[in-house]
């Protein structure tokens, strides 16, 4: 397909370009395959790029001849462009409707991108799943890394090596998956260096109504488990909900057959209800009513804050087990990829200093998220403004990085990377010139040769000069377990992402280079007075020699 | 004395409120003063002021003794556990009578005896200067001036003796006025805005009733109208609801009719009455004790409590005043009822938005001197200080320093106190501790001799200013100078966690980048002089210096050591209850329910472990979250001796 067929009306003169915070701007607006474009012709700074696929929604309305498109971004941004011309106004909405909701991926534009940069440090080579087996080797002999996915046809969306109990064999693995949702067998996620406990996370049993069992399954379960001890299996949904999977084949486990784990039930909502949660919250932050009644209600009825609060509560608990109860945890809740993956990689944040470190985020990334199959692609397709009918959109990994910044807030001093990074984050998960959350499973994603066709995120955000606007200037290692409050007063509004466009940050950013200032003259007096310190200790030994002989 | 039936009891258990299974036994004191706990193993002390206590509960029996419920002003619960009922009883009478003081002689304040002479104690009291701030600000001038008139508080009792009109205002006008005014409060400067000549001034209601008119209140009006050369109107603002200054008229009060008066703009701004705002701050109080909340039920009582509505209202008030007198440069007389309540919370907060000194600490201080002290701010009747009608009590100054807090939340460079600076001025007004929030007027003071016979609060505050600065403050900063815009759409306002939630150690950050900040400027300041030294050495080096500089050199390692150890960071990390008890809900069901597995018994105690875990983790993690919350800030004053 051409994108030309899609652009009837490729340029227009005269767009007035209303957006917040900045001056409105007329110019010419001109659509390529991939971009929206306006720019005025005195200035080249007030240039608009747009990202088709940053585009949500779009609204048209006239006023005689003069046409108006308000466009709704997925992240969250709203802009309004004036177009003279009643034809050009609609062939420009149509285009961009059009372009903005392309269902192939091949279409995308990170298989266009050419960066204009060089890339030093190569993102798709960067967090290997061998990489990760050696480091956990070098701590431990009890597990191993499986090849019986290879070819993706044990569980699609697993990558193909896993990390499993030692004393479970290919042959196992494959009767277990045939057991679990997906067959997404259960597999190692995170190990507890201090205490050789373990976070394992699958997907819900296939035990039906009629009370299936799998031996294969529970060796395999009970295999990661140390002598005498036992552990807690985390099923991620209410009771109520897990039972109802029953009559579906699905199911949790009998602690009958499962005798030395406990399971604890939470309730942490379904990817729809999530999806509503968002809609309503970036519903209730863009009302400009002025009552305080209406806001705190809307925000109380977006719920949004509850599903903060459940997730990290969740997640909180899966560190507890770990490193106050010494005992491990299998985490699951229908599928596997969605609120499982909150759960493990919340909890790795709590008990490990490196995963808040820039690098470390980026592996975990990696690691609980792509390679372990959250379907960016169907979750993140559209925002809070489509008005599409929903299929599988959901703010998954974005209240994951909601719960971050909270953990964030509450040690500010215990990551690497500060706020900005989360944001970028969350806005390249929806739209992005690289290709590292296209696709929904790993297998995808080599069927794509993403790594070949398109460049990756970390490849662009890892340089020097990108990276700088990413630390948190206060930022000294942690080695502790950092543990949370969830209590509603500690937990706020993430007001980076749910009002960036609403009210100006100018305030707020002052008051961050002004933290950057103060830290940055203190390191730069230390540097002076050090090199002061040994001017003056050289002229003492330049003293002393004199005297020695 | 003759009210403490016991001083002392023993084994008495003090609960943490965020964990039933954590509690320290001890040795729990009754003094004049102070309800005092000492801890029998770490010898942690708790001091509570009886001026705080606001309630004392008994509880119902627990199989470890009889429970007693002490609510603080300041926020802070405290539950004790005493092993006798008798004893409970004692201690419970005891408390109830002590913390409900019946003359003002018997407050701490009195007995307060810091080891200070007469003349400094004097001179503590000059700290603050009215007279230099009217100047600083810019009168007396050509139009406005000091007016002797209610010198010995003839013409109000509730206004200081000092008092600046326009010049124009003859005294006749001034006296005729005041009779038009509820208990005499005629229209005086509150704040002079020297940019715009505009002002504010303040007073109480017109007693217009229905149709009633006053000449001379009139030509008050009129004059200071005149006074601001540049407009040629005035704003007249009633921060009442109109409705209830609507009320008013029916009992021969009211509001000013535009006819009769030339040249003003009549505007109410509905701030709800004392009885809404205690009302209000109930529920808020009910919605911050929740054990444990669901995020719902706690953004449900946030948004029915109404709380945030009203900080809302008086912000956008003095959001309002501030605009008129900067940008429109339109003078502003602001009134409600009596005009020592909403009045006094809108102009001092339109004077923290127009005047940066305001949002230095020494200007806080001057402006709750001048706007609320000296003005006559109801502060004994309000957070009862004596015992008194219930119905006088009401929070009007918390609502303006929680104003201040969302302020600095939004333009976070702008001052220079910090958050520990509101919530000390908030714990002073209700400690009793020194005299100056004592008592309903400048009048009231004076016949009591509070001068003389207490101590003043702001050389106090002063002397601690490194706990109270904002380390972001810089004053040459563009967000330091001019007027402040304060936004006030509805997602601007947070929940005030710090001060409603005050002594809630969990639910706090566990690092603070003010504390942070605050050690790096500090170490950063060391740095500065070192520099210069050897700056200096290597200037001029004469040789034999090099010794001395070894010393010197030395001497700095250990600041050295501040930026990579973490000990500025507050750790005071443990987890918290995640699965509503029932993972760590006690050695009985602990795991599985057959204790064999998890056979140690000192290791099932998780919570014990948890908090161990703080203490070794890190050095900030046993420290007291703030000077107030277990030992009373100035406790190395011998005021346990007086008891």
């Amino acid at each position: 397909m051409e994108f030309a067929e899609l652009i009837k009306t490729p340029r227009v003169d005269g767009v007035v370009l209303h957006r917040p915070f900045l001056p409105t701007v007329e110019g010419t607006l001109c659509l390529t395959g991939h971009h929206l474009i306006l720019s005025s012709r005195q200035d080249n700074t007030e240039e608009l790029w747009l990202l088709h696929a940053n585009i949500d929604a779009i609204e048209k309305r006239f006023i005689g001849s003069l046409g108006t498109i308000i466009v709704k971004c997925k992240d969250l941004r709203i802009i309004q462009l004036d177009i003279p011309g009643m034809e050009e106004c609609l062939n420009i909405a149509n285009s961009i409707e059009a372009l903005s909701t392309l269902d192939s991926v091949s279409l995308m534009y990170p298989f266009f991108y050419r960066p204009m940069f060089e890339v030093i440090e190569d993102g798709w080579n960067l967090f290997l799943p061998e990489e990760a087996f050696k480091e956990l080797e070098s701590m431990t002999d009890e597990w191993r890394l499986s090849e019986v996915n290879k070819d993706f046809s044990i569980c699609p969306s697993y990558p193909a090596l896993v990390t499993v109990p030692k004393d479970i064999d290919d042959d196992s693995l494959c009767k277990a998956a045939t057991f679990r949702h997906g067959g997404r067998f259960p597999v190692l996620s995170y190990y507890h260096k201090k205490n050789g406990m373990v976070i394992m996370r699958a997907s819900q049993p296939l035990t039906g109504t009629s009370g299936r069992r799998c031996k294969e399954d529970e060796k395999l379960i009970n295999a990661t488990l140390r002598a005498g001890k036992r552990g807690y299996i985390i099923d991620t949904r209410t009771i109520a909900v897990a039972q109802q999977a029953k009559a579906r084949g699905g199911g949790f486990e009998q602690e009958a057959n499962y005798p030395q784990w406990r399971r604890i039930h939470k309730a942490i909502e379904r990817t729809n209800i999530l999806q509503e949660s968002l809609i309503k919250i970036v519903e209730a932050c863009n009302d400009h009513s002025n009552s305080m009644d209406r806001w705190l209600s809307k925000l109380e009825a977006s719920n949004w804050q509850s599903q903060v609060k459940e997730i990290l509560t969740t997640a909180c608990l899966a560190a507890q087990c770990i490193d106050r109860e010494g005992a491990s945890v299998l985490v699951h809740g229908t599928e596997g990829t969605d609120s499982t993956l909150q759960v493990t990689s919340l909890a790795q944040i709590i008990l490990e200093p490196a995963c808040r470190t820039v690098r470390g985020f980026q592996a975990l990334v990696e690691r609980e998220w792509l390679q372990a199959g959250h379907p960016f692609q169907q979750r993140c397709a559209q925002s809070a403004y489509s008005n599409e009918k929903l299929r599988s959109e959901a703010p998954v990994f974005l209240l994951f990085l909601d719960c971050v910044w909270q953990i964030l807030r509450q040690f500010p001093c215990s990551f690497q990377f500060n706020e900005h990074f989360l944001v970028m984050l969350f806005e390249h998960t929806y739209a992005s010139q690289f290709g590292t959350f296209l696709g929904t499973t790993a297998a995808e994603r080599v069927k794509l040769k993403l790594s070949q066709k398109t460049v990756s995120l970390w490849s662009w955000v890892n340089r020097p000069q990108e990276l700088e606007r990413f630390l948190n200037p206060l930022y000294e290692p942690n080695s502790l377990v950092i543990w949370p409050s969830v209590a509603p007063q500690s937990l706020l509004l993430w007001e980076g992402v749910f009002l960036r466009w609403n009210r100006s940050t100018k305030c707020l950013d002052e008051a961050y280079e002004e933290m950057v200032h103060i830290i940055e003259y203190n390191k730069e007096l230390q540097l002076k007075v050090n090199s002061l310190r040994r001017q003056l200790a050289e002229l003492e030994t330049e003293d002393a020699l004199p005297q020695t002989p | 004395m003759e009210h403490i039936r016991l001083p002392k009891v023993e084994r008495v258990q003090l609960a943490d409120r965020s964990s039933s299974r954590r509690a320290q036994v001890g040795t729990l004191y009754l003094t004049a003063f102070h309800t005092i706990f000492v801890d029998n193993e770490v010898h942690n002390e708790l001091w509570v002021l009886h001026s705080l206590v606001c309630n004392v509960e008994k509880l119902s029996i627990t199989s470890c003794g009889y429970p007693l419920l002490i609510r603080c002003k300041n926020f802070q619960v405290i539950q004790l556990l005493i092993p006798k009922e008798n004893d409970c009883n004692d201690v419970f009478v005891s408390l109830l009578r002590l913390s409900r003081t019946e003359r003002y002689e018997e407050l701490y304040c009195f007995s307060f005896m810091p080891n200070v002479d007469k003349a400094a104690r004097g001179q503590a009291w000059d700290f603050l200067n009215l007279k230099a701030e009217y100047n600083r600000m810019g009168v007396s001038n050509k139009l406005w001036h000091t007016t002797s008139v209610n010198r010995e508080y003839r013409v109000c009792d509730t206004y200081p003796a000092d008092l600046y009109v326009p010049k124009s205002a003859s005294l006749p006008v001034i006296v005729g006025s005041s009779r038009f005014r509820s208990k005499g409060r005629f229209p005086t400067l509150s704040y002079y805005y020297r940019e715009t000549q505009a002002v504010i001034c303040r007073s109480s209601q017109p007693l217009s009733g229905f149709s009633a008119r006053c000449l001379e209140d009139e030509q008050m009006l009129e004059a200071i109208m005149k006074s601001n050369p540049g407009s040629r109107f005035m704003y007249v603002v009633d921060t009442r609801p109109k409705l209830n200054a609507m009320a008013n008229r029916a009992t021969g009060k009211g509001y000013e009719n535009e006819d009769n008066y030339t040249n003003i703009k009549f505007q109410f701004i509905g701030i709800e009455n004392i009885h809404v705002m205690r009302n209000s701050q109930q529920k808020l109080i009910e919605v911050s004790d929740l054990p444990s909340p669901s995020m719902g039920e706690f953004l449900l009582g946030l948004e029915t409590s109404d709380w945030l509505k009203h900080i809302k209202s008086i912000l956008a008030a003095g959001t309002f005043i501030a605009k008129a007198v900067a940008e429109e440069g339109v003078s502003v007389l602001v009134h409600c009822s009596d005009g020592w309540d909403r009045t006094t919370q809108v102009c001092s907060l339109a004077s923290v938005l127009l005047d940066p000194f305001y949002r230095t600490l020494k200007g806080l201080m001057v402006l709750i001197e001048k706007d609320w002290v000296s003005f006559g701010h109801k502060f004994s009747h309000r957070y009862g200080h004596v015992v008194e009608e219930p119905k006088e009590a009401s929070p009007v100054i918390d609502q303006f320093l929680e104003c201040v807090w969302q302020l600095m939340e939004q333009f976070p460079c702008a001052f220079e106190y910090n958050e520990r600076f509101l919530i000390s001025i908030y714990n002073h007004v209700h400690s009793c501790h020194y005299g100056n929030f004592i008592c309903n007027s400048e009048k009231e003071r004076k016949d009591l001799g509070i001068r003389e016979k207490t101590h003043s609060l702001w050389p106090h505050l002063w002397k601690n200013k490194v706990d109270f600065v904002n380390p972001l403050f810089r004053a040459d900063h563009s967000q330091t100078k001019g007027v402040l815009q304060p936004l006030t759409t509805p997602y601007c306002f947070k929940f005030w966690r710090g001060l409603y939630n005050h002594f809630d150690r969990g639910l706090h950050p566990r690092q603070s980048v003010l504390d942070s900040l605050m050690a790096i400027k500090e170490e950063t300041q060391q740095l500065e002089e070192v520099l210069t030294i050897y700056q200096q050495k290597l200037a001029g080096v004469g040789r034999e210096q090099a010794n001395d500089l070894f010393v010197k050199k030395h001497g700095m390692k250990n600041s050295q050591g501040l930026w990579a150890e973490p000990t500025h960071i507050r750790l005071a990390n443990s987890p918290q209850d995640y699965n509503g008890g029932n993972l760590v809900s006690g050695p009985k069901d602990f795991l599985f329910g057959d204790t064999s597995e998890s056979s140690d018994p000192d290791n099932s105690d998780q919570e014990s472990e948890g908090a161990d875990f703080s203490c070794h983790s890190c050095s900030g993690g046993a420290s007291p979250p703030s000077e107030d919350s277990v030992k009373d800030p100035d406790s190395d004053d011998p005021a346990f001796n007086n008891a």
